[in-house]
């Protein structure tokens, strides 16, 4: 029915699932592939090479980082026109046959739904892993295995439990993260407050640096080039006396700080936390900075540069995009559930309304839209894609990241169009996106006029994307039009509606509950779900706590050789829950006084709440065209 | 994205144009936020870098039956972006080429991007060449790096239109599009430039078709 896109090859599989699971692993480097420059394929098909973990932190005391390593690699690889096969290798972080299990349980249920959705819940079912729940209780794990947690990762001195560190973090802590993102002071040319400056650059919570192999300073998210020069030379000669040794360095401990480097081609890239994460989780932090990266510049016009010239310095092709790296870094640095559970939030919203919206969606689909999105302050509403091409959720991440986190292009007030690469979708090339923000508050007349920069929150952002550069006034149009069409069939109104109505409390899911909060994931859908973090999160170092007990839980799933499906951990204040299953991923969270029964329970309505909710809190397959 | 000039009489005599304006120059020298005075009449001291372009549009009143509606790209300045601007100058019937008067290199850039415009864009094309900041050297007379008379005498040898600007006092910003506004051929009425043909696919040619030079003409 639709038009082909001149940019998607040909493909004979239908994956129906609206995206691909990132792949929350870093393949060991591979060799630099040859330059793609020569015959560069528009959407080279997915490999099928699945790169394998390579080389341990040192301080990892020989256990094994994550696990999943049936996963590809790089999400630098595309994804596109994935095979179920290659799905469910990916999602499958053991490689065990679930998925063949999975599917076939799948198959018993009854899909009836008008679009996509049969197919999708056919292979992607959310629930079903009632066998599971009776090892809730059976699986707690005591305080050894706290212990041998600990040596992976570092710890803040003092070296309490886990759980007494989560909450417990003193006044340091609170205190740092307060100036967590605040300017440093300028250093004064003569260098005479150089100890000052040192000292606030110190104290930070986090670092994110990226240097060039031949040692150039990339970008620093703080403190300018004359403060981390000699920091840069330092990281530099550490990485290179490894990298000469052909034993390429991933992470290493000094005091309390966890150092993850990450080296990609050209680059390496350098995490340095003080909160407690693993180096799996810096890496997907560190991937994601990569992925923008290439999303800016493309990996071919990178590999070129710095063929021509080792010592490119790449902050001039760069300049301007400072802005969107410090808000992915501080989005990490904040604790952000969507990298963590490298999955995407949408908006909660009735069945048949998001229906309406997908019709729309195809309807008023102009012929050389590739993707078309409708997103929510950060949370997609609906998403019409080709049938053989997935999202990647990285690629969205960085999407949302520009749009909602950084705030240059809303603040513009105008509509955009911006040349992108996506490089979960092809990194070697770029697409093209219309971005038009409506103030849905505003009466119907002023939405169809040009929205004026308001809060953030009521905003509707409407993503065109194509592969042609010539396209905006076609995707205007379309906007326009569809604009139009979800005012006149109230779909704005259910919007806004959905929108004012936020996320679900705890009490709302589960009335009576002493449930905090709780992270859901489907891993089927690549997507996750949570009720409000308020009242009890509502401060940024309340959330930013909580996340870091998130951290800890999904650390103690999905590392090595624990490999556990259910997780408890109690502290003097609270008690928590990691519960893993071929289908979805759930961390709970409960005051210490809760009884593990009653947690567990809560878990329990937690799953039967999104079995029932579930085409309204995640898009199922969405608008396939 | 063809020329999409419209002109055409009203009810009542008075009259309606529509041109295609494109913002050129180095980052930073203040594009964006001449845009957003122009349109919004408002100022932001921190402003983040364009990215990609931006399309906004605002009508302007010539007088009491003339009103002229500008459909503006603001570009993003950088290098990288630098490939994309003939897809927004191609059709461009008005162009604004802006530098900053505390930044001397900027002019230099500034004139590489009216040289282009001459070479490439629609030949009618009018230029605008903006001098922005004003402020700065309003309150700080040492930090002007580029003499008024200097840039003026270029933008005569050139035939451009020439202003100094302050985007944050909204000094000159207003006048520097009204006289664009009233140097476009606003009396050229008619049918013929009413939407040029169908515009599909790309067309890299210098002069892009000739329903631009149509209604870009006779000033």
């Amino acid at each position: 029915m639709a038009a082909q896109n001149p940019s998607t090859p040909p493909s004979s599989e239908l994956p129906t699932v609206p995206f691909t699971q990132e792949g929350t692993e870093l393949a060991k480097d591979t060799p630099a592939a040859p330059s793609r420059e020569t015959t560069p394929p528009p959407l080279p098909p997915r490999p099928k090479i699945y790169g394998l973990l390579g080389d341990r932190p040192p301080t990892s005391g020989g256990l094994r980082v994550p696990s999943s390593a049936k996963r590809p690699g790089l999400q630098s690889k595309a994804t596109t026109a994935l095979s179920l096969g290659e799905l469910h290798a990916q999602t499958n972080r053991d490689g065990s046959p679930a998925s063949c299990q999975t599917r076939a349980r799948g198959r018993s249920r009854s899909g009836s739904e008008v679009d996509d959705s049969a197919s999708i819940r056919s292979f992607a079912p959310t629930m079903q892993a009632d066998g599971d729940i009776e090892s809730l209780l059976g699986e707690v794990l005591g305080d050894s295995e706290i212990q041998t947690w600990k040596i992976m990762g570092p710890q803040f001195p003092g070296g309490q439990s886990q759980g007494a560190s989560i909450f417990g973090n003193g006044p340091e802590f609170e205190e740092a993260f307060e100036h967590e993102f605040d300017e440093l002071t300028e250093l004064e040319t003569d260098g005479s407050n150089e100890e000052l400056v040192v000292k606030q650059w110190k104290a930070k919570l986090k670092h994110f640096l990226v240097l060039s192999s031949a040692g150039k300073p990339i970008y620093s998210r703080h403190g300018d080039d004359r403060l981390i020069s000699n920091y840069i030379g330092i990281i530099q000669t550490i990485i290179s006396f490894y990298q000469g040794a052909n034993d390429s360095l991933k992470g290493f401990t000094a005091g309390n700080v966890r150092f993850a480097i990450l080296s990609k081609g050209p680059l390496n890239l350098v995490a340095i936390s003080k909160l407690d994460e693993s180096d799996q989780q810096l890496r997907v932090q560190l991937e994601s900075l990569y992925m923008q990266i290439l999303s800016t510049l493309t990996l071919p016009s990178l590999e070129r540069m710095f063929k021509a010239r080792a010592s490119t310095d790449l902050r001039r092709p760069l300049q301007g995009t400072e802005i969107l790296l410090s808000a992915l870094a501080d989005g990490f640095t904040r604790g952000s559930p969507s990298t963590l559970l490298s999955a995407l939030e949408c908006l909660k919203l009735r069945k048949s309304h998001r229906q309406v919206i997908n019709n729309t969606l195809l309807k008023t689909r102009s012929p050389n839209l590739l993707y078309g999105l409708i997103v929510a302050s950060g949370k997609l509403v609906s998403v019409v894609r080709p049938k053989k091409h997935s999202l990647h959720p990285g690629d969205l991440h960085l999407i949302f990241n520009m749009l909602f986190e950084a705030g240059s292009v809303k603040a513009g007030g105008g509509e955009n169009w911006i040349p992108l690469c996506l490089p979960g979708f092809n990194n070697t090339g770029y697409l093209y996106m219309y971005v038009s923000f409506l103030n849905v508050n505003n009466t119907s007349e002023q939405v169809r006029e040009r929205p004026s920069t308001s809060s953030g929150e009521d905003e509707v952002a409407i993503l065109l994307i194509s592969a042609n550069k010539d396209g905006f006034f076609e995707l205007k149009k379309m906007r326009d039009e569809l604009v139009e069409q979800l005012d006149k069939n109230g779909s704005l109104a259910f919007m806004t509606a959905a929108i004012k109505r936020g996320r679900p409390s705890c009490t709302d899911i589960i009335p009576g509950t002493t449930l905090r909060h709780f992270l859901y994931k489907s891993r089927g859908n690549v997507q996750f779900t949570m009720p409000s973090f308020d009242p009890y999160f509502s401060t940024p170092i309340a959330r930013r706590r909580l996340l870091t007990l998130y951290t800890h839980l999904h650390t103690h799933l999905h590392t090595r050789p624990t490999h556990l499906k259910i997780h408890h951990t109690t502290s003097g204040n609270c008690l928590t829950l990691a519960w893993t299953t071929p289908l979805f991923d759930l961390y709970a969270v409960a005051p210490g006084t809760t009884s593990r029964a009653a947690l567990a329970q809560a878990a329990n309505r937690v799953v039967q709440w999104v079995r029932r909710e579930e085409e309204r809190v995640f898009i199922i397959g969405g608008a396939v065209f | 994205m063809a020329s999409r000039v419209q002109q055409g009489g009203r009810p009542g005599g008075s009259r309606f144009s529509q041109f295609k304006l494109v913002l050129l120059g180095e980052s930073a020298v203040g594009k964006s936020s001449l845009v957003l005075r122009f349109v919004k009449d408002q100022f932001d001291d921190y402003r983040e870098s364009t990215i990609g372009a931006a399309f906004l549009t605002q009508t302007i009143a010539l007088d009491e039956t003339t009103t002229v509606k500008f459909e503006i790209w603001d570009t993003a300045g950088q290098e990288r972006y630098k490939s994309l601007a003939p897809m927004y100058y191609r059709n461009a019937n008005c162009a604004v080429v802006v530098y900053d008067i505390s930044q001397a290199s900027s002019l230099d850039k500034a004139k590489a991007w009216v040289k282009e415009l001459q070479r490439q864009a629609n030949e009618n094309i009018i230029i605008a060449l903006a001098g922005n900041k004003l402020d700065l050297v309003t309150e700080n007379p040492d930090k002007r790096a580029i003499p008024t008379a200097d840039a003026e005498q270029y933008a005569k040898e050139a035939g451009l239109l020439f202003f100094e600007t302050s985007a944050k006092t909204s000094e000159n910003v207003k006048e520097l599009f009204t006289a664009i506004a009233k140097k476009l051929p606003l009396d050229q009425g008619g049918p013929r430039n009413i939407r040029s043909g169908p515009r599909q696919g790309v067309d890299l040619r210098p002069e892009a078709s000739s329903t631009v030079g149509a209604s870009g003409c006779n000033c």
